[in-house]
């Protein structure tokens, strides 16, 4: 399995460049041993003048420093806010799948209202009446990316609950929560890891866009806010909104990569084929 | 008959949906810091707490929570959506303002994408495996991974700040006097850079979508009766395929349109485009929460309005649909 994920080299490629960007945000205290937010030099510095990699802003910071020191934010917010919708996701499907009936019917009317209701306008509309902050962009972000796992839980469990080794736990007398956690979850794993890789990454993109909105967590440096504070300023200094954009995309496009290969190598009939 | 009950299904769904919209908009004002009374109290300068109470009760805000919703509900339905104390307007009458902004840009975008993506997929599909393949697969995975307002900007920076081509801020030129045709003209060049931010990563979705369903559809065996008829090879691609293919875009297309919306505050604010978007950033700037709920119910409901849409094109080319 580990092989068929390797022999995409797109894969691959993006393993590196997620692992260089964890690097970069590691290492960013002693890349940068300052603060992001501290004035480092000339404002409008020229890429490569003055000391400054990637230019300074118009107070004169360091903007490799604030992608550096940004990425923390991007990943911890990617993370953290996919693993609270996955509990959500896994548990309103999997109760819905398992019990069927009016619960399945309820949850899934449920589901589907969220996923009606425009997901980014709805984040920030949590994010500004709850302040921006990181609990609050985390919890904004879980709560609108959760139906999709709901859908796919729930379609899995449907379709593992009627097999033969679900029926004779049933048989055995086992109780509905030790099939539901022991035998029917298990097997549902591959989707849902393939889904979540491109949480992550659909989690950082709306970050980026809530902070680029003014709505980033006001002590923490990220790359959505770079790009924001880069905005009216396009004319005199390009480097400001460029170079964080370039990281983001980066980011995004390599847990892409990565969610491909994790579906090629959890799917052998379909890799196969390849 | 049937056709009929399931557009009543369709029309009960959709004011349930929009119902619960206006319950969890009810719930979110009562989350938001400072309720209207002690806003306008404070703005009034006049913060004593006899003004303060009287101020909620006016409001009704002194009422048990059920009642006070009873009200709002009330009041939404008959297109109350509140005031916005920031600017002494009323709510709607800010959206209604801004609203048609909003509808030009998502809509020029929309079909932008819709044709761009269909021609491009199609293309693709017809030399499968090719350059013009790995283009689109290319192009589709780049615009996933690119923050929409990040395209924007880019677009701004080459073809307004570096080429000087095309404006970047706003919707016409201010100072001009023009009428008619000069009038769209003018507002037609504006329209270019936000459109293409908004439409170009649907465009490159569409197009992967047109082109794994022709490839799907020329696989079976009504195309190749018609190939074996000696149908013309681009009538086949047209009339058998490409109408064939055309369904799960159409349902695609329908399920995106929240996220266009969404896309549309991103690329407003980018633009200084004057429409709804914009006015959630401005009143994000100001912490006009009022106002703000107010963009979310009426996106919302362009949301509900255009899945049900979607749901007519979709009985309009498939008849199956209304036999099942």
């Amino acid at each position: 399995m580990i092989r068929t994920f390797f022999r995409n080299r797109g894969a691959a490629a993006g393993l590196v460049i997620l692992l260089l960007v964890a690097a970069m945000s590691a290492l960013a205290p002693l890349l940068f041993p300052f603060s992001p937010w501290d004035m480092q030099g000339a404002p409008f510095a020229h890429p490569g003048e003055d000391g400054f990699l990637l230019g300074s802003d118009s107070l004169g910071r360091d903007v490799a420093a604030g992608i550096a020191h940004g990425a923390y934010v991007s990943l911890l917010v990617g993370a953290v806010s996919t693993v609270a919708a996955l509990l959500v996701g896994i548990t309103l499907g999997a109760v819905a799948g398992y019990a069927g009936g009016w619960v399945d019917d309820a949850v899934m009317r449920f589901t589907e209202f969220f996923q009606t209701v425009p997901s980014f306008v709805l984040a920030v509309v949590i994010v500004a009446i709850f302040t921006p902050s990181l609990p609050s962009i985390v919890g904004a972000i879980a709560v609108v990316s959760w139906p999709p796992v709901t859908r796919v839980v729930r379609a899995e469990v449907l379709s593992l609950r009627s097999r033969e080794f679900v029926q004779a736990a049933e048989v055995l007398g086992r109780s509905h929560a030790s099939i539901l956690f022991r035998d029917i979850l298990p097997n549902a794993l591959s989707p849902i890891l393939v889904l979540a890789s491109l949480m992550v990454a659909s989690a950082i993109l709306l970050e980026s866009a809530l902070s680029f909105l003014g709505l980033g967590d006001p002590n923490l440096m990220s790359w959505g806010y770079l790009i924001g504070a880069g905005r009216s300023v396009i004319r005199l200094a390009w480097w400001m909104s460029v170079f964080p954009g370039v990281a983001i995309f980066l980011t995004v496009l390599a847990l892409n990569l990565v969610g491909e290969g994790l579906t090629d190598a959890l799917n052998p009939r379909i890799a196969r084929q390849r | 008959m049937r056709l009929l009950r399931l557009a009543v299904a369709r029309l009960a769904k959709m004011v349930a949906v929009v119902l619960a919209i206006v319950v969890v908009n009810f719930l979110l004002i009562h989350a938001a810091p400072g309720d209207p009374a002690s806003v306008i109290a404070g703005q009034s300068g006049a913060a004593d707490a006899k003004f303060v109470a009287q101020l909620r009760a006016q409001f009704g805000l002194d009422r048990p929570l059920p009642e006070q919703l009873w009200i709002y509900m009330r009041g939404v339905l008959s297109g109350d959506l509140g005031m916005s104390h920031r600017q002494q307007r009323t709510v709607a009458g800010l959206i209604g303002e801004r609203l048609p902004a909003t509808l030009l840009l998502t809509g020029v975008a929309f079909a932008f994408a819709l044709a761009a993506g269909i021609a491009l997929g199609a293309a693709a599909a017809r030399r499968a495996g090719r350059w013009a393949d790995s283009v689109i697969t290319v192009l589709a995975l780049g615009f996933y991974a690119t923050p929409i307002f990040w395209v924007g900007l880019m677009l701004v920076l080459v073809f307004s700040v570096w080429l000087g081509w095309l404006p970047s801020f706003g919707m016409n030129t201010v100072g001009v006097d023009l009428h008619g045709w000069a009038a769209a003209a003018d507002t037609a060049r504006y329209l270019v850079l936000p459109s293409l931010t908004l439409g170009l990563f649907y465009m490159a979705v569409y197009a992967r979508l047109t082109r794994a369903s022709m490839l799907e559809v020329a696989g079976q065996d009504f195309v190749r009766t018609a190939r074996a008829k000696g149908v013309p090879e681009g009538r086949i691609l047209r009339r058998h395929i490409l109408r064939n293919a055309l369904l799960p875009i159409v349902t695609f297309a329908g399920i995106q349109a929240g996220q266009l919306i969404g896309g549309s505050i991103l690329v407003e604010t980018v633009f200084a485009w004057p429409g709804i978007g914009r006015l959630a950033f401005d009143a994000l700037l100001a912490r006009d929460y009022q106002l703000l709920l107010g963009v979310f119910l009426c996106t919302s409901v362009l949301v509900v309005v255009f899945n049900l849409l979607t749901d007519l094109v979709y009985l309009a080319i498939d008849p199956r649909m209304a036999a099942a």
